[in-house]
């Protein structure tokens, strides 16, 4: 056990400084290097010179949203269309209107939220050119974002150029990685198809219709990019999509590689290696917490059991065996700290306290994170850090030799109040009115903390679920659609303003007095304002839901 | 500001977002799945589901997905609350504190005839994620071994060698230490053992 815990935390550690310093070459090659020209001329010939030219932080945002708009569009025709496209071996039919918008905004978002069933909706051509597609470019999306915010914040005024980082990032990182990590998942087992569904004829004389396809590749982007939608129901506990123990060791790894390596992208980009290491323990500080937590809570047995004739072992609802004792414990923390939603186990079936972990990852969406987006997020904290340091001790607050005044703390406030205000709003609305309450699967505080899930995890742009929710209702495609658009845009836009209008001043000259980012004390800081802020505005909620759910059961 | 929403760079923009689509689509949907696709023709067997044969060459079902067993004879999978429909699968989603799960946990404890004292492993009474999952405990399969070894004939002994066989479907997770056995390989060996 203690063997695993270490495996899946420390091989990633390891992988990710060069990783991060790969990165850092390959989005910022440099005028001098024959890399950057050569790529650099390419995207000119694919997107004319405003795929190549320098912007400043408004262009490139704006160029971003454009083409997430573009990624939006594609997507919905290609899912509306699906009954007519090609490769559709098993025939599936067209798809309801707000479950396409739900699926378009929950992919653009690098959400990967599914109201459907893959195995039970989606064509193989939808699967493959409309939603790996998006894995793809929503995770470069999100390392676009964090390399314009790095490079605000090192002090340039233009910040690249958004089409040339999100195709560098696609060609150069994603796809070398996916292609190493589905020849790993080809070689523990899992399926990689074009033919369609097989009918069985099992050993008791029944059929068994065994849905296939071209798992392998999808799987690789969807645990690489903090995706997280798979291309069956039940995520990687399904059998083909996670087939062994070995299948399981290479996706935990994916999961938190890229969201790690991210942070020693920032310090390379940036200059700042030891601001970088201080953020990056911190982040390591709360994922061993969470990992810790999790295996501990999840090692009781189901209290459902308690009683009856049955071996007393750790709780097995909803889990699979081949991937071990606490395998399924250790990937719900793993997740749900980055923003890659992808389960091994069912969630809605973990013992009442232990969904407390991943919801408590998910609030403060900062523990690595989602791919690049992670780190903008812990940008805020940081910038509140800085601000309640210099409060304290009554001079203006700086970061990276830059004023942090005004107009910076609102946007940061602005950017900090999203989260809770789109969680706590919509649990409140949906629990109170027959559109959730009528929709959940568990009694009591399950139910409600199933509601509580759906809307957190669409806040984090995760996509797990407490997935006995029956959340397949126009209402509920709506509000987590609107949810993951606005909590996916409103924290990249904000953090890159505040960067950009932090560029714009002069620097002020390093003193005795300025606070120092880089040390172990700010380390601290940084935590406490991600668990007192981040975490603690959901302590009422976390009350109501997990907490009650785990003493209603243990008093009688 | 001003010149980022001129309509000018609106054109540009979006004729750029436009020509990169189909680059990066035929990048990350075309090729790379092809290659992917040609590399899975070095391993044929699991690239196509690990699907397993009669002797008539008939499909019999897949090595890792699990099918459901109710005759006396067989070893019967972990429960599945898709009844293990491999074209939709899912787990329970039952809280492990609820009432449900209580009462579904009894009535497949009433199917087992336990003995006074004896207690039935917690793999077979929780239902798996996927409804699918192809493997027992080592305990559960010794546990249902003497039904099955009275069913059939053979002695417990016979019984548990099979189980106990790694050509028939045990596996060992060798850093935890942990044994598991795949439910269809075990009951396709004990069949051809007595045919």
């Amino acid at each position: 056990m203690l063997l695993l815990f270490l495996l899946v935390l420390i091989v990633p550690v390891l992988l990710s400084w060069p990783l991060g310093y790969a990165m850092a070459r390959v989005i910022e090659p440099g005028r001098g290097s024959g890399f950057g020209r050569l790529t650099s001329g390419v995207f000119s010939k694919v997107g004319g010179l405003a795929a190549v030219e320098e912007q400043e932080w408004q262009r490139y945002l704006f160029s971003m949203i454009m083409f997430n708009v573009v990624m939006f569009v594609f997507v919905t025709i290609i899912l509306a269309l699906q009954q007519w496209l090609p490769l559709n071996p098993d025939a599936k039919g067209p798809l309801e209107a707000s479950l396409i918008f739900n699926i378009a905004a929950s992919f653009v978002t690098n959400t990967n939220l599914q109201h459907y069933s893959g195995e039970v909706s989606m064509s193989y051509f939808s699967q493959l050119f409309g939603l790996m597609w998006l894995q793809f470019v929503s995770a470069a999306t999100g390392l676009s974002a964090l390399a314009a915010l790095a490079r605000a914040l090192g002090g340039k005024k233009t910040v690249g150029n958004f089409y040339s980082d999100l195709m560098r990032t696609t060609c150069f990182v994603l796809l070398p990685l996916a292609l190493l990590v589905a020849l790993l998942l080809l070689a523990g087992g899992v399926p990689m198809t074009l033919d369609g569904a097989v009918i069985a004829h099992t050993l008791e004389n029944a059929t068994q219709t065994i849905v296939r396809g071209p798992v392998a590749a999808l799987e690789a982007i969807k645990q690489l990019g903090t995706n997280g939608g798979g291309w069956f129901g039940p995520n990687s506990a399904h059998p083909f999509e996670n087939p062994s123990f070995f299948t399981n060791m290479v996706a935990c790894i994916s999961i938190v590689l890229i969201p790690m390596a991210a942070v020693w992208m920032f310090g390379r980009i940036t200059g700042r290696m030891r601001d970088a290491v201080v953020i990056f323990s911190v982040m390591m500080a709360l994922l061993v917490l969470k990992c810790g937590a999790v295996i501990w809570l999840e090692g009781a047995p189901a209290p459902a059991l308690a009683g009856l004739p049955v071996e007393v072992v750790s709780n097995l609802e909803g889990k699979e065996l081949r991937f071990g004792y606490g395998a399924g414990a250790l990937w719900a923390a793993m997740t749900t700290a980055t923003s890659n939603g992808s389960v091994n186990c069912m969630h809605d079936s973990l013992n009442p306290l232990t969904a407390l972990v991943p919801l408590a990852g998910m609030w403060m969406n900062v523990v690595f994170g989602g791919v690049g987006v992670g780190l903008i997020n812990m940008f805020i904290f940081i910038i509140v850090g800085v601000f309640i340091c210099g409060m304290m001790v009554g001079r203006t607050p700086e970061y990276f030799g830059r004023k942090v005044e005004t107009r910076e703390m609102t946007l940061a406030l602005l950017a900090l109040l999203v989260h809770p205000a789109l969680i706590l709003g919509g649990t409140a609305l949906f629990a109170a009115t027959p559109a959730g309450a009528g929709t959940v699967l568990n009694s009591g505080a399950h139910g409600f903390t199933e509601i509580l899930y759906e809307f957190t995890s669409a806040a984090a742009n995760n996509g797990s679920g407490f997935e006995g929710l029956g959340d397949n209702t126009v209402s509920w495609n709506i509000a987590t659609g609107m949810v993951m658009l606005l909590a996916r845009y409103i924290p990249i836009i904000l953090p890159l303003a505040i960067a950009g209008s932090l560029s714009e001043k002069k620097p002020v000259p390093v003193t005795a007095g300025t606070l120092r980012t880089d040390t172990l004390l700010f380390g601290l800081i940084i935590l406490g304002s991600v668990v007192f802020i981040g975490a603690l505005l959901f302590l009422p909620v976390a009350v109501l839901g997990p907490v009650a759910d785990h003493l209603t059961v243990n008093m009688h | 500001m001003k010149t980022m929403l001129t309509f000018r760079n609106f054109i540009r923009q979006s004729a750029a977002s436009l020509r990169i689509l189909p680059f990066t689509v035929v990048i990350c949907s075309g090729l790379y799945t092809v290659i992917v696709l040609l590399a899975a023709q070095v391993v044929p067997y699991s690239a196509t589901g690990s699907l397993l044969c009669s002797e008539k060459g008939e499909v019999i079902g897949s090595e890792l997905i699990g099918q459901q067993f109710t005759r006396p004879e067989y070893f019967w999978s972990r429960p599945s609350a898709v009844s293990w429909n491999a074209a939709g699968a899912g787990g329970s989603n039952l809280s492990p504190a609820s009432l449900a799960m209580r009462q579904r946990s009894e009535n497949l404890l009433g199917a087992f005839a336990l003995k006074k004292g004896e207690k039935a492993p917690a793999d077979l009474v929780s239902a798996s994620g996927s409804g699918l999952d192809p493997h027992i405990s080592i305990a559960s399969a010794r546990f249902q071994a003497s039904r099955v070894a009275l069913a059939r004939g053979l002695s417990i002994d016979q019984v548990m060698r099979v189980i106990n066989d790694p050509a028939c479907g045990k596996i060992t997770i060798a850093l935890l230490n942990e044994s598991l056995v795949n439910v269809l390989q075990l009951n396709r060996s004990l069949d051809r053992l007595q045919k």
